[in-house]
């Protein structure tokens, strides 16, 4: 399958009042034609700063020092403010972590939906204000010519996060890009949106990459993962292939950590806590925490290699087969 | 629904405050040096009469009942007379009050029309040359008191350079005042297309109204600024901009509309600080308003109209606030419908 977006070596940093910061170290995975791509790792590992580099609206402190993002033939990361402009919104969309506060307050909830259908297709704004009211009705949201007159603090979470999806999907993009999309949304809804998520995609042939911190929402949801520590992408593979086979120490001790239900055995914490990135060493950021260090993890970042078709992992120890996959 | 609710609320504040307002003001008579009564005879009458002319005019009366009379004249539009001019101080205000309108609204104009856009750029650009220059800007506004920077634009701008008109009222020698529609001349000459009044007004209005509107722009300015600088952060500009809605339209769309509720709180605190320093800047430029009128009442110590103009002023400073919370309403969904 081909890959809608390519993401190589993209490295953003952001300046504190301690010194540079590098969340995001060189990350490189595609999203491919009509899949789900997960990408995990625990909080504060860089996975929102990674989508907003993709949207190139990465603002200071902060600013994207390398890589390239190929969309369709353009690299995102060389186009200009205008062009870029028009690759948001219709291209590339975004459904955010906090659906109540992402509505505007003051804009109805179908006014919200209509002016991107104006914006971007040059629809009507009779004709925008009919699809609108579609979209709603697609993203499940009962009486929809009601609900659109009225505002954000009238929806509840979920429905909020419904309508979120409605305006990304409003303009057919090719990616669209979840953060945390169930974030303080109680189960059974989170599962509901995931569904929708799931299934809206598949109609529509959007690709979704699907940014989370939950394995359990990765394996129901996604045909591949992309995970991440401290701001490097330490393993790419088919989600099958991860939780039956995970090969970097970090994910083997994320798998670990999952609670199960059909097994006696306590989870297991990952030992240590995500690295400051504040002089942190340039090789691998997992050292501090693994089993397996040595001297060259400090020193050199190791490369991303194939070890089964389709399943990259970047770690030393499962290049040479001193941490034997099993 | 909802929002008839929310109006009588409102207006049902309005009622308490009114009262506060009344009894401040007629406890100025108190406070304010001067017998009325002596004032009122003058100066070569004896005690006895003076005590004569007390009764006749109530003073010897307990102050709840003086304070129900004064009350209910208010009410019937009585706010005493001028002692010095010997004029009804309503006759007296009716007459000033289009002047100190037509330039407390010019001012507040230039105010928000030059302080709004001070603050979004400010904001957009932060801890750049336009921030800068803008904080500048504005404690230089608020730092300068009105009179000084009232003779410095009068020095500079008509003294030196004759840009400026001679500070002689609302309009110039030997033309005509427009047809009084709304007793405001700007509005009125435009209504007529009366051109040459609509000049004369404007050039008159362009000093006093530029030193009063700098003077709350400043307060203006900087809220816009630190209202924008949060909204610009908020989840849905960050959504706007991801949904690629243009620069300008997240900007002065979604992220200014936002911003104008807290701005339209301090409205309400600028228009205090415009009737203050209206009075300052009508005596500086001889603006024929009720400021100079209280103002002049103040050195001859003539308690009537100052007691009137406090309670002119508390009165359309209540009234504007009420419509501010109105508007609070109108702008804010979330206010309407709860
Ligand atoms: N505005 C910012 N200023 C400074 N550092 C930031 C900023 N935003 C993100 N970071 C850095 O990027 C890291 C990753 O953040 P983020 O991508 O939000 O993590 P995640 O989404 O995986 O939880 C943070 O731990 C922090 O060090
Ligand atoms: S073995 Fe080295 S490279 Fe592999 S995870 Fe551990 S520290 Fe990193
Ligand atoms: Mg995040």
């Amino acid at each position: 399958m081909s890959a809608v977006i390519e993401v190589r070596d993209v490295s953003v940093r952001f300046a504190t009042d301690f010194g540079e910061v590098e969340a995001v170290d060189g990350a490189s995975f595609e999203v491919r034609e009509g899949e789900i791509l997960g990408l995990v790792g625990e909080s504060g590992s860089g996975k929102s700063v990674t989508a907003t580099a993709i949207l190139r609206l990465i603002r200071r402190p902060g600013r994207l020092t390398g890589g390239s993002i190929v969309l369709g033939g353009r690299d995102l990361a060389r186009l200009g403010e205008d062009e870029l402009q028009k690759v948001r919104g219709t291209e590339i969309t975004m459904v955010s972590q906090t659906p109540r506060t992402a509505l505007n307050p003051l804009i109805t909830v179908g006014e919200q939906v209509a002016r991107l259908f104006v914006l971007h297709a040059g629809l009507s704004k009779a004709d925008a204000r009919k699809r609108a009211i579609e979209m709603l009705a697609m993203v499940g949201i009962p009486e929809p010519e009601r609900r659109a007159r009225q505002y954000a603090h009238q929806f509840s979470g979920g429905m909020c996060q419904r309508v979120m999806i409605a305006m990304a999907l409003a303009t057919s993009p090719r990616l669209l890009i979840a953060d945390e999309p169930t974030t303080g949304l109680d189960v059974s809804t989170a599962a509901r949106i995931l569904d929708l998520l799931r299934d809206l995609g598949h109609r529509t042939g959007a690709s979704i990459l699907l940014i989370t911190h939950d394995l359990g929402v990765v394996a129901t949801t996604c045909h591949r993962v992309a995970v991440m520590h401290a701001g490097q992408m330490v393993e790419v593979a088919p989600v099958r292939a991860l939780f039956a086979h995970p090969a970097h120490p970090y994910t083997r001790a994320l798998v670990r950590s999952i609670p199960r239900i059909d097994c006696e055995v306590a989870m297991e914490p990952i030992p240590g806590a995500v690295p400051s990135l504040l002089n942190i060493a340039p090789g691998c950021r997992y050292a501090g925490r693994c089993p397996w260090v040595e001297e060259r993890c400090r020193q050199i970042k190791p490369g991303m290699t194939e070890i089964a078709p389709d399943h990259l992992v970047a770690c030393y120890a499962v290049e040479d087969g001193r941490a034997r996959v099993v | 629904m909802a929002f008839l609710a929310y109006f009588l609320r409102r207006l049902s504040l309005v009622i308490p405050t009114l009262v506060g307002v009344t009894i401040i003001t007629f406890t100025l008579t108190y406070v304010l040096p001067g017998n009325p009564a002596v004032v009122k005879a003058g100066p070569l009458v004896s005690p006895e009469m003076v005590k004569e002319l007390e009764k006749q005019m109530g003073l010897d009366q307990p102050f709840w009942v003086q304070y129900g009379r004064y009350v209910s004249g208010v009410l019937h539009g009585d706010l005493g007379e001028s002692a010095s001019t010997g004029r009804p101080v309503l006759k007296d205000f009716k007459q000033r009050l289009p002047a100190t309108l037509e330039l407390t609204l010019a001012s507040l104009l230039i105010a928000l029309v030059l302080g709004i856009p001070l603050g979004v750029q400010s904001a957009v650009h932060r801890d750049t040359a336009i921030d800068h220059i803008g904080r500048i800007v504005g404690v230089a506004g608020v730092a300068m008191p009105t009179f000084w920077t009232g003779l410095l634009a009068l020095y500079v701008f008509f003294y030196l350079l004759g840009v400026a008109p001679p500070p002689l009222g609302r309009i110039g020698p030997g033309i005509e005042p427009p047809h009084a529609i709304t007793g405001l001349y700007v509005v009125d000459s435009l209504l007529t297309g009366n051109w040459k009044a609509l000049g004369s007004a404007l050039h008159q209005l362009m000093l006093p109204s530029l030193t009063l509107g700098l003077s709350v722009m400043a307060p203006i300015a900087r809220m816009v600024r630190s209202t924008m600088l949060e909204i610009l952060e908020s989840d849905y500009v960050k959504a706007a901009w991801a949904a690629g809605i243009p620069r300008r339209r997240v900007i002065y769309g979604d992220a200014l509309a936002n911003a104008m509720i807290p701005v339209i709180t301090i409205l309400g605190i600028v228009f205090g600080f415009l009737m203050a320093g209206n009075a300052v800047v009508e005596s500086v430029f001889a603006w024929p308003g009720i400021g100079n009128y209280a103002i002049t009442s103040l050195m001859t110590k003539d308690s009537g109209p100052i007691q009137s103009f406090v309670l002119f002023v508390a009165l359309l400073y209540v009234i504007v606030n009420f419509i501010i919370d109105i508007l609070y309403g109108l702008i804010d969904p979330r206010i309407r419908l709860e």
